[in-house]
């Protein structure tokens, strides 16, 4: 795994090799990678000097820091009552039939992953989901449609 | 009975001043000086807690330490509530401008801005912004220097000390208190953790005078708050709002006609049914919030309502402490067994008693306020959770 390896280091550079670092240091790699590997913790661990089961107890701890594989694009649906009562349940099967997978799963391209969230922070404007950083509100079943759409063709 | 009438006020998003001009006077001020114009203001923390905002300032600047820290509290999950992210995107420098006059107050030479993962894509902005104010703060000659990191999605890292475990780069457990931050906060030293919406208060009250903000709202609850408005509403959105109204006064101006309860202070809060809407008094005299406004009407099952409150409970506990990590599993799991038949209506009485205990043996807020919304919602609609 030379890259992860070279990742790693970069981050280390950036972020320092302290107790401080190793959160800013995750988060980096899920940026790159999307999803923290073993290989990856243990890779910190070396780097930072520190046991392996301590990064994994931390990463773990974290619900955006995820240590299974992810696609490219992860998108999280708010599964709050808000967004539950301005039609989230629509929004969640369209996404599900648009790309063939259900919640918690990874299309077979490791393009997409479809979770679910808590509060993403826009009750006034539900359904709301992200996508990686990217926050998308007012979801109806057509605009959804549009913007996963886009991803696919696009991105 | 409430004697204040809904106002709307507009204190925290006026552009009218200068955040320059505001923070150059602020620093003038001597720290004895700042504490004191806070304390008098009568400012209480508005995460929800609603801790005097002078006695912490005034705590920390007591000790000896000669490293202190000033932490903002960006890390906005509690459901229902999108103020801060609001407020960080609208005017952030009076965020920073609020961190800088405690920074003075307490000695403080550093400050962090913690913000909540969910809340990325603020974050070129607030860096520009926050360029701008390391300028400012350069011509004014204050040595202040902010930092900004980023939370990865954990609800409890909200709480005070789970906040500081998370900057230290631990798991997001909250820590047995005492110490109080005041003493013992980020890296164990002296720190001064307040809400965002709080700092820009303070940052208010140095412009407008202790005395101004005072003639708002109630001998309990001064001044004003923003209000996250959601659910069943034609007018979601973000208001500021002078303490001390009537429920009934809020659901007039916000509801849709239809409104059978108010969940007042999101999932930690508790639900206010429509018999009580004219008694309850928005504030820290009667029911408090740190923001969170949903609004349900007659078409809303309220055993929905609740398993969404215990389900996210139970998947953001730390599950350090076992009433916690148990009691919300049980919780759930009772609810949807008296819904199903499989336990008698009595056991949402036990139910209540697991509740209650949880609020008295949880380490932090997360476990000790599972009960507010459990009992108030289990207690006001008994019938929607068997039927």
């Amino acid at each position: 795994m030379p890259e992860i390896k070279e990742l790693v280091k970069q981050l280390a550079e950036k972020h320092g090799r302290t107790r401080e670092s190793l959160l800013p240091i995750l988060q980096g790699i899920i940026t790159e990678e999307r999803y923290i590997s073993d290989a990856a913790m243990t890779e910190v661990a070396r780097e930072l000097d520190m046991s392996a089961a301590l990064v994994y107890g931390t990463a773990t701890f974290y619900s955006f820091l995820d240590t299974k594989p992810r696609g490219k694009y992860v998108i999280r649906l708010c599964r709050t009552i808000t967004c539950d009562m301005k039609g989230k349940k629509q929004i969640l099967k369209t996404i599900e039939d648009l790309l063939k997978i259900n919640v918690g799963e990874t299309t077979k391209d490791n393009k997409f992953t479809l979770l679910e969230t808590n509060c993403l922070g826009w009750c006034h404007k539900g359904p709301a989901m992200l996508i990686n950083d990217e926050a998308y509100t007012e979801l109806t079943p057509e605009k959804v449609s549009e913007i996963i759409g886009d991803y696919i063709k696009n991105k | 009975m409430p004697d204040k009438k809904l106002k709307r006020v507009d204190l925290i998003f006026s552009e009218e001043c200068s955040c320059k001009d505001v923070l150059a006077e602020g620093l003038k001020k001597s720290k004895e000086e700042i504490i004191k114009e806070v304390l008098d203001s009568g400012l209480r923390g508005r995460g929800g807690a609603g801790f005097p905002t002078g006695l912490k300032w005034k705590f920390t600047s007591e000790q000896a330490e000669p490293e202190k820290y000033v932490v903002c509290n960006a890390d906005e999950g509690e459901p229902g509530t999108f103020k801060d992210r609001e407020i960080l995107s609208r005017v952030p420098l009076k965020v920073f401008g609020g961190m800088a006059i405690c920074g003075k107050a307490i000695g403080a030479k550093h400050g962090y801005l913690y913000l909540r993962g969910e809340y990325q894509f603020l974050r070129k902005d607030l860096d520009k912004a926050l360029d701008q104010f390391h300028a400012t703060i350069k011509e004014i000659g204050f040595d202040f220097h902010i930092h900004i990191l980023m939370g990865a999605g954990a609800y409890i890292c909200g709480e005070e000390s789970a906040l500081f475990e998370s900057m230290e780069g631990k798991r997001g457990e909250p820590r047995n208190k005492p110490p109080y931050p005041t003493i013992a906060g980020f890296r164990s030293k002296p720190t001064v953790i307040n809400n965002v919406e709080t700092l820009v208060y303070a940052f208010m009250i140095t412009r407008i005078g202790a005395k101004k903000f005072m003639e708002l709202g109630t001998a309990d609850s001064r001044g004003s708050k923003v209000f996250s408005v959601s659910g069943d509403t034609p007018i979601a959105g973000i208001y500021e709002l002078e303490l001390g109204m009537s429920l009934a006064d809020f659901v007039e101006e916000f509801g849709d006609g239809d409104t059978k309860a108010v969940q007042v202070g999101g999932a930690s809060g508790f639900c206010v049914p429509r018999k009580k809407f004219k008694e309850t008094i928005i504030g820290f005299e009667g029911v408090p919030t740190g923001g969170s406004m949903m609004l349900f009407n007659s078409s809303r099952s309220m055993y929905n309502v609740l398993k969404n409150y215990v389900e996210f409970f139970e998947e953001e506990s730390c599950a350090q402490c076992t009433p916690c990590r148990v009691g919300c599993q049980q919780l759930r799991k009772g609810i949807e067994a008296v819904k199903k038949g499989e336990k008698s209506a009595a056991y949402l009485d036990t139910l209540k008693k697991l509740a209650d205990t949880m609020k008295i043996t949880a380490k932090c807020g997360l476990g000790q306020s599972v009960a507010n919304s459990f009992s108030s919602i289990v207690d006001n609609f008994k019938e929607e959770m068997i039927y």
